[in-house]
């Protein structure tokens, strides 16, 4: 500001002409559309992350005033360590991590199917779709009371010939209430995948296929050789995000059982350590360990995929250059 | 009867098992999807008694008794959160589209130092989980004196998110940039540009992202239960659903009233905009 005044008094027509200008006009515009969304970015994002790291060192309640807080060191991350009840939360993930490569294996079936010809595709599209627009709280009722005892799933059981005495109770059990809950989550979300593979699968040319079923390529073939190929980046992302998403479960146990019963995942776990304990230091101090982790587990699975895929590029690109070598070989003999 | 069976003809016995299983899944997927939806539908039409008396999935006796849903709607101070999530959403989606667009405009259209540095802070703030952030969040809220204010949550509720963002730059790219170059030529600013030209061709991307956010808004109790407390006067379709804890706990039929209300808006829509739905999350998805 001060250097653009400074300009304006020296020559006074240099400031209009700037604001004129191709490069003037650019930066105002630059400048005036960025500004609230970097405002909003670092209010609600960058400023909390800092704090939160912050908080993290303290001894403090959400009251407690800024001058009495206590510095407390590395102490809420010993905590945070030497507590089991973390530990045993964080591996209540591999249930979550499980459910996701059933809910992506199961959505790359659906999707492959719907994405041949089918009779009333759009509608079975649809339903199961439609669970992914529900909220988290409406799913929490829909489960509890689906699951109660004696109500819609026992019953649907019933139809199926098991007996009510033999069936658990599945959100108090401790053996089953787990999977019950990561069901919820994949009921929740397989349509979500389900579209985005097809939206892939769409992308593919279809020309590929009707080659591939003239050379006599059964659908199980053209899945292998075609689709699968074709949208494997789509499928690592989800991958990706799914083992993340696992790490950071809490919706299911959140609604649905309040997290009793040892179904307190590491942020329902938090959640209550932040806003029932108030102990915001301890919370802060988790939320950054388990950021951590998943920072790390995004870096290991994005050099792993990058190994298999780059092997696998390497492959096609010495497949590709070995049949163009053949085709000019047999081009220099027709010609000779 | 004799068309029939030439027709069967063409199909080889393979490609029949195919059709039988392609059909069986997708028959037993959507029974999956629908069946805890549907057993909600069935008991929120039971009175009482009959609810007592029979089991959850026996039809009720009377299809047009609505008695849970006037019930639920007046226990849980629907109309207001119906209100509430209507102010909410109009704001926020206005906002969050104008500051999306212009973000995407400004990223896509000009080189200048930073462009990159933006994008990955856009970027990464996703990887950051929303629900760990919130015991920060809620510091800054309270610091701001937006707590219990309608308008602080819309406003932290606009922040742009990436997903939107994504979907509006890959759009912009396939709008010619030579347009703006002729747009320029003839005097206008860089300002007109985005209202005049950029703006109505994003119209697609718009109701997309709209739709997407829309939901994700309307869905969203979890912030909206730390920041809008008063239940009585802020509640939201969401959050109104709360009522229905603690001594209200076990009558369903009131409960799945309720639960139907408030997924109510998201069905309408889902069945007017599927086409976008589909759109957003297939396009969102590209973004890694």
């Amino acid at each position: 500001m001060n250097a653009e005044t400074m300009k304006k008094t020296k020559k006074p027509f240099s400031m209009k002409k700037w604001v004129k200008s191709r490069n003037g006009q650019q930066t105002i515009v630059i400048l005036s559309f960025m500004i609230i969304p970097l405002l909003l970015l670092f209010v609600f994002t960058y400023l909390p992350f800092g704090e939160m790291v912050k908080f993290s060192f303290y001894k403090m309640k959400y009251a407690t005033p800024v001058d009495k807080r206590q510095f407390v060191g590395f102490q809420n991350y010993i905590d945070v360590f030497k507590k089991d009840e973390c530990f045993s939360a964080l591996k209540l993930s591999l249930y979550y991590m499980a459910g996701a490569m059933v809910q992506l294996a199961l959505a790359l079936y659906l999707a492959t199917i719907l994405s041949f010809k089918t009779k009333f595709g759009n509608m079975f599209k649809g339903f199961m779709f439609f669970p992914y627009l529900i909220s988290g709280i409406a799913i929490g009722f829909i489960f509890k009371f689906f699951y109660t005892r004696g109500f819609v799933f026992d019953t649907v059981l019933q139809w199926c010939g098991f007996n009510l005495e033999s069936l658990p109770f599945w959100l108090k059990d401790k053996s089953v209430n787990n999977i019950s809950l990561v069901a919820s989550s994949v009921w929740r979300y397989y349509g979500n995948n389900m579209v985005l593979f097809i939206g892939a699968i769409m992308s593919v040319d279809s020309e590929m296929y009707e080659a591939a079923e003239l050379d006599g390529a059964n659908k199980f073939q053209q899945f292998i050789h075609i689709i699968l190929p074709s949208i494997k980046t789509i499928v690592t992302l989800n991958v990706i995000l799914s083992i993340t998403g696992s790490l950071s479960a809490f919706d299911p146990p959140y609604v649905i059982t309040k997290g009793g019963g040892g179904t307190a995942t590491y942020f329902v776990l938090m959640d209550k350590i932040a806003h029932t304990n108030q102990q915001v230091g301890l919370a802060s101090a988790m939320a950054v360990v388990l950021l951590l982790i998943i920072f790390a587990a995004t870096i290991l699975q994005k050099l792993f995929f990058k190994l298999v895929f780059r092997s696998s590029d390497a492959d096609n690109e010495e497949y590709t250059r070995r049949k163009r070598l053949r085709r000019e070989r047999r081009w220099k003999k027709e010609a000779v | 009867m004799a068309k029939m069976k030439t027709n069967r003809k063409h199909y080889s016995a393979g490609a029949v098992i195919w059709i039988v299983i392609k059909y069986f899944s997708l028959v037993f997927f959507s029974f999956v999807a629908l069946l805890p939806i549907v057993s909600c539908v069935i008991t929120a039409f039971k009175t009482d008694t009959e609810y007592q008396s029979t089991n959850v999935m026996t039809l009720p006796e009377n299809w047009l008794n609505f008695q849970n849903f006037i019930d639920a709607f007046n226990r849980a101070n629907m109309g207001r959160a119906y209100l509430n999530s209507a102010i909410i959403l109009v704001f926020v989606l206005l906002g969050s589209v104008l500051v999306g667009t212009q973000l995407a405009y400004v990223l896509n259209r000009f080189k200048f130092p930073g462009n990159g540095l933006i994008r990955s802070l856009f970027l990464f703030a996703t990887l950051l989980p929303g629900i760990a952030m919130q015991v920060s969040v809620y510091q800054i809220m309270s610091n701001l004196g937006f707590i219990n204010h309608l308008y602080g949550y819309i406003i932290m509720s606009m922040g742009t998110d990436v997903i939107s963002i994504y979907i509006f730059i890959q759009f912009m790219e396939n709008i010619s940039v030579s347009l703006d170059e002729s747009a320029f030529i003839d005097g206008a600013s860089y300002f007109t540009i985005y209202w005049k030209i950029i703006l109505p061709l994003l119209k697609p991307a718009i109701v997309t992202s709209m739709v997407l956010k829309g939901v994700g808004v309307y869905n969203e109790y979890y912030c909206a239960s730390l920041y809008l407390q008063d239940k009585r006067t802020l509640g939201v379709v969401a959050t109104s659903l709360y009522t229905f804890t603690g001594p209200l706990g076990s009558k369903y039929n009131l409960i799945c009233a309720g639960v139907l209300m408030s997924l109510l808006p998201a069905l309408i829509v889902f069945l007017l905009c599927q086409k976008q739905i589909y759109s957003g999350i297939t396009s969102g998805a590209v973004k890694g």
